[in-house]
């Protein structure tokens, strides 16, 4: 890892350690939730060239699933995280079998077009509730002796979700696996002449972000208690896109970054009302316009070091 | 033994009169009012700004102010995500020591809401959600839910009309929990009624497209097509019925969950004849016209919706009930209004059941046709008056344990 | 009475007929897209808000200025398509030579400042328009009563895509655009201003879009959120038929409004996910779409 990479992942490490005596604890979990979430998303878009408009499905997926399993089956809550996060996962392979074959804009619209028709199953499906959700689900005790219902320990636990799973996204993409990956990006037809079986690391990829933003939704669900449609609707899809532009594409701590600016946002501006989704789109414009490396992009570039 | 355990419950009793003394007043000095709901989008029209005039109207007319109570509203658009509405409870309760939260719309976020406040001891006055669950098996000692249900909605539709002689129907239903329950309660009632059901349809959310299923509808040949839906459904429903001639060939058409803007926004030319349950119309009374007024002039000309009437009629009790036990505690507060009779000039006098629902009549109502309204939102004609004991679900078929 | 699935076959015609007009909103919004992708390399996002604007520049029209639905059916595609061109010069065209992934999230960020702002104005319960006297009331065609005006959406909407083909696959303006698709440098060298074709064929999209929001308005609620869901069922109608055909993207559009139809009388539950079922089926078999070519 590069001197720049290292100080920033301290400093990354530092914040949500000691946020919570100055923020509230709640928004820094949503942040971290949404942080991975990102990173997820960008492994796809940032290191695989293909732009998912459709996450939300293994957002939500993983929400309900972990939601049902807490709820319903009495699940311990490692259990019921792993469980959501499996289902993401599997989801992720039959779409990604799927939306794979083909590229480009049509990948796009092969992942929302999907994302949509699994929102629709849900609104129909009996054990989500529709639009009540699946509420008061309880967070249970961790490995049997931690409970979580206790804000700290939600929040450890949150916190070492949250950094398992952004350096597992840096390990895979400085693995051989990831040079492939890049390599696919720039030039597909090259890789394929060189002998890389495109489409399963291609499929890989997918499969290993789907995952990843599982274990987002999954957390999520513990933290607020709560699964709801909202997660499974474009709009989700969208936001998480609008995320890592802003945190800056393909770069390690860009969708951190998002992220967080995000959530505030939406967060902030809860008082203002109805500007919300107005300033979202005015945001998208002016990265697509002006801003398309994003924060964290324009940073690494002044710096000139890659963040 | 015995002494030993005499004098450990006084003492605890001391020490439970202390702590009840020293709480009974307001916490920080200041009454704080948060009015939650959706300011931007679904359903900004039938709570949204509005609500929070309301409850502003509210604080003045109790006279806060004048009798030296401190009262501060706060808002927030919960955008209808229940993570942005479980933060904002959350925030609210633990960084700004907001003491009771009103309104709320979207089921979704309101049963979250509910689960919070009990967990933390404040108090929720639901005026804009509709899900009768928060009467029924998520029912809190924390929580009151106000203006409407969605089983009062189906009862007071379904018996008025089959009593009314639409013996005969056809659901057009929103094909996910909230259709199916409202499809399940008002059938339950035309059944009950000696009426029977010729069949039923669901349909999609948001379907945009009523034709397919209206042709069943019509084919059917049902007295009335129940409306089991609600907002965009809804009204799209209702104008695609227009056109395919629908109330021409001598069906009616009940809708199940219909606002005054929904009306508005359908235009009368579409909307006549439609039939629906309501609590609260501008039009009732010299009370609420007057009342009304004020709200227009402060609302850039819109008419209050029933939920905007709620958030008033709950923030004026709540007030009342701070006064008369003299605290802010959530439990105590709710516990008082449960324990005091309601009465204020848009739903008239009512009281708290132990579930917390609150009771007040509801009206049956018609929509007018054109020629018959004489004004801006002169859209009602009051069919029937049920009353506050018949209109809501009996607490016995709830299923909460309070 | 004979019957089909125990559905009887003259309510089985009558939902038939109800699945066209459907389609004929899927025919129009898709070639609208077709027509964009082609030349641009861009899938237009804001179609859906621009399909909004549409009916709400008719709303606007018919009460601030008094014109009716005729006078809306000729301006609107001219006014909202003009916004287009607008959006086209300032924005768009700085992203030609960027991957066409931006664009794509350009228009998604239009799209929601559009709906917001339209949303912010109007509030979400919708808006009502009147239907045209002329076409009010409707014919009893024995087996089902058809509004005349969706009669109308039939016959209008087939003008206007057969039209559209005519121009693009028949004509020499027709030809250039087509040529330009295929090698935009080449046509330039001709002497043929490709920036403004470009442009203006952004804004043919944007009206055509426009023109199918004039004619939901009187049976659809003129509302802020009427094109948001609409545009995804869009994307799948699009990426079934493929985009390299024009006259594909406009059969698949009314086939599948038809689809849909008898969806809704066979297994209503299944009648908006349909649509996406059969993506995921033709996905499997032909991956480039129905009428497209495999690269």
């Amino acid at each position: 890892m590069p001197r720049a990479q290292k100080i920033a992942l301290a400093v990354m490490a530092a914040f949500f350690l000691l946020a919570p005596l100055a923020m509230y604890p709640i928004f820094l979990m949503k942040a971290m939730c949404f942080a991975l979430f990102a990173c997820a998303f960008n492994l796809l878009i940032g290191f695989g060239g293909l732009l998912s408009f459709g996450h939300a499905m293994f957002l939500g997926t993983a929400g309900y699933a972990t939601a049902h399993a807490a709820k319903v089956w009495g699940f311990p809550p490692e259990f019921a995280i792993l469980f959501g996060t499996a289902c993401a996962a599997v989801l992720g392979l039959v779409t990604g079998l799927l939306a794979i074959r083909r590229q480009g804009i049509y990948f796009a619209m092969i992942t929302l077009a999907l994302a949509q028709m699994i929102y629709f199953y849900y609104l129909q499906a009996a054990f989500t509730g529709g639009e009540d959700g699946i509420q008061a689900v309880p967070r249970g005790v961790l490995f049997g002796f931690i409970d979580l219902s206790n804000v700290w320990a939600i929040y450890g636990t949150v916190f070492v979700i949250f950094m398992a799973g952004f350096l597992l996204i840096y390990r895979v993409i400085h693995s051989p696996f990831g040079q492939v990956l890049k390599a696919i990006r720039e030039n597909e037809p090259r890789a394929l002449s060189l002998g890389y079986d495109v489409n399963r690391y291609k499929l890989l990829a997918y499969m290993l972000s789907a995952t990843l933003a599982g274990l987002a939704g999954a957390t999520k669900a513990l933290v607020f208690q709560l699964a709801s449609l909202t997660d499974v609707h474009w709009s989700m899809s969208g936001e998480v896109v609008l995320m890592t532009l802003l945190g800056g594409l393909g770069t390690v701590f860009g969708p951190v970054v998002g992220a967080f600016i995000i959530i505030s946002l939406e967060n902030y501006l809860a008082q203002l009302g109805a500007w919300v989704t107005i300033v979202q789109g005015v945001i998208f414009v002016i990265c697509v316009l002006t801003f398309r490396r994003g924060v964290i992009g324009e940073l690494g570039s002044w710096l000139k070091k890659p963040l | 033994m015995k002494l030993k355990q005499t004098v450990i419950a006084a003492a605890i009793a001391a020490i439970a009169g202390t702590a009840g003394t020293a709480s009974a007043q307001v916490s920080d000095g200041v009454i704080k009012i948060g009015v939650m709901n959706d300011m931007s989008s679904l359903y900004s029209d039938i709570a949204g700004p509005g609500s929070v005039i309301a409850a502003r109207m509210a604080i003045e007319d109790f006279g806060a102010a004048r009798k030296g109570m401190k009262v501060e509203v706060l808002l927030a658009d919960h955008q209808n995500k229940p993570d942005v509405g479980s933060q904002i409870a959350n925030q609210w309760y633990d960084v700004d020591k907001v003491d009771a939260i009103f309104d709320v719309p979207t089921s979704s976020v309101a049963l979250a809401v509910n689960e919070i406040t009990k967990k933390k001891g404040k108090a929720f006055l639901v005026s804009g959600a509709a899900t009768s669950d928060l009467t029924g098996k998520a029912c809190s000692p924390n929580t009151i839910h106000w203006t409407y249900d969605t089983w009062m909605l189906a009862n007071g539709t379904g018996s008025a009309i089959v009593k009314t002689g639409g013996d005969s129907w056809f659901f057009l239903t929103a094909d996910y929990a909230f259709g199916h329950a409202l499809e399940r309660d008002t059938e339950a009632v035309v059944l009950k009624g000696g009426g029977k059901v010729l069949g039923k349809v669901r349909h999609p959310l948001n379907a945009q497209d009523f034709s397919s299923f209206l042709l069943q509808a019509q084919a059917s040949k049902a007295k009335i097509v129940g409306l089991a839906n609600a907002g965009g459904d809804t009204t799209n429903a209702i104008k695609q019925a227009a056109e395919f001639g629908i109330v021409k060939g001598g069906q009616s058409l009940a809708g199940m969950l219909v606002f005054l803007s929904d009306i508005h926004g359908l235009g009368l030319d579409m909307a006549q004849g439609l039939i629906f349950t309501e609590t609260f119309y501008w039009d009732l009374n010299d009370q609420t016209r007057a009342w009304t007024k004020r709200f227009v002039a402060q609302s850039k000309g819109k008419y209050p919706t029933m939920v905007q009437a709620g958030v008033y009629s709950a923030v004026t009790h709540y007030l009342k009930a701070v006064e008369a036990a003299k605290t802010d505690d959530g439990t105590k507060v709710i516990a008082q209004m449960k324990a005091m009779p309601t009465d204020d000039p848009l739903f008239g006098k009512g009281t708290i059941r132990k579930d917390g629902r609150k009771l007040h009549p509801a009206y049956l109502v018609e929509v007018k046709k054109p020629s018959e309204s004489k004004g801006p939102y002169d859209y009602y004609k009051v069919r029937a008056t049920i009353p506050a004991n018949e209109a809501f679900r009996p607490e016995k078929d709830g299923g909460c344990n309070l | 009475m004979t019957e089909i699935f125990g559905v009887p076959t003259q309510a089985l015609f009558g939902q038939l007929l109800i699945g066209l007009i459907n389609g004929s909103f899927y025919a129009l919004l898709s070639l609208g897209l077709a027509v964009i992708f082609g030349l641009l390399n861009i899938i237009n996002f804001t179609h859906g808000a621009q399909y909004m604007m549409g009916a709400f520049v008719a709303y606007l029209l018919a009460n601030k200025a008094g014109l009716g639905y005729w006078w809306s059916l000729a301006l609107v595609p001219l006014i909202v398509g003009a916004t287009g061109v607008v959006i086209e010069r300032l924005m768009l065209s700085k992203l030609y030579k960027l991957d066409h992934l931006y664009g794509l999230l350009l228009t998604f960020g239009l799209a929601l400042i559009i709906q917001g702002l339209f949303r912010n104005e109007y509030g979400t319960s919708g808006l009502p328009y009147p239907m045209p006297a002329e076409l009010s009331g409707g014919t009893n065609l024995g087996f089902m009563f058809l509004p005349n005006y969706r009669a109308w959406v039939i016959v209008a909407s087939a003008i206007v895509c057969l039209g559209s083909w005519f121009v693009i696959e028949k004509t020499k303006l027709g030809s250039y655009l087509r040529a330009a698709t295929e090698n935009p440098a080449l046509v330039q060298a001709f002497g043929i201003n490709v920036p403004r074709m470009i442009t203006l064929t952004y804004g043919f999209g944007v009206a055509l879009a426009a023109f199918a929001g004039v004619m939901a308005a009187p049976i659809y609620q003129v509302s802020p959120q009427m094109g948001a869901d609409l545009i995804i069922v869009v994307f799948a109608v699009v990426v079934i038929g493929g985009m390299g055909s024009i006259l594909g993207s406009i059969l698949t559009g009314f086939g599948l409004g038809i689809i849909e139809g008898l969806t809704k009388v066979f297994y209503p539950e299944a009648s908006n996910t349909v649509i996406f079922i059969i993506m995921a089926i033709v996905l499997m078999f032909r991956p480039a779409g129905l009428f497209g070519a495999q690269k």
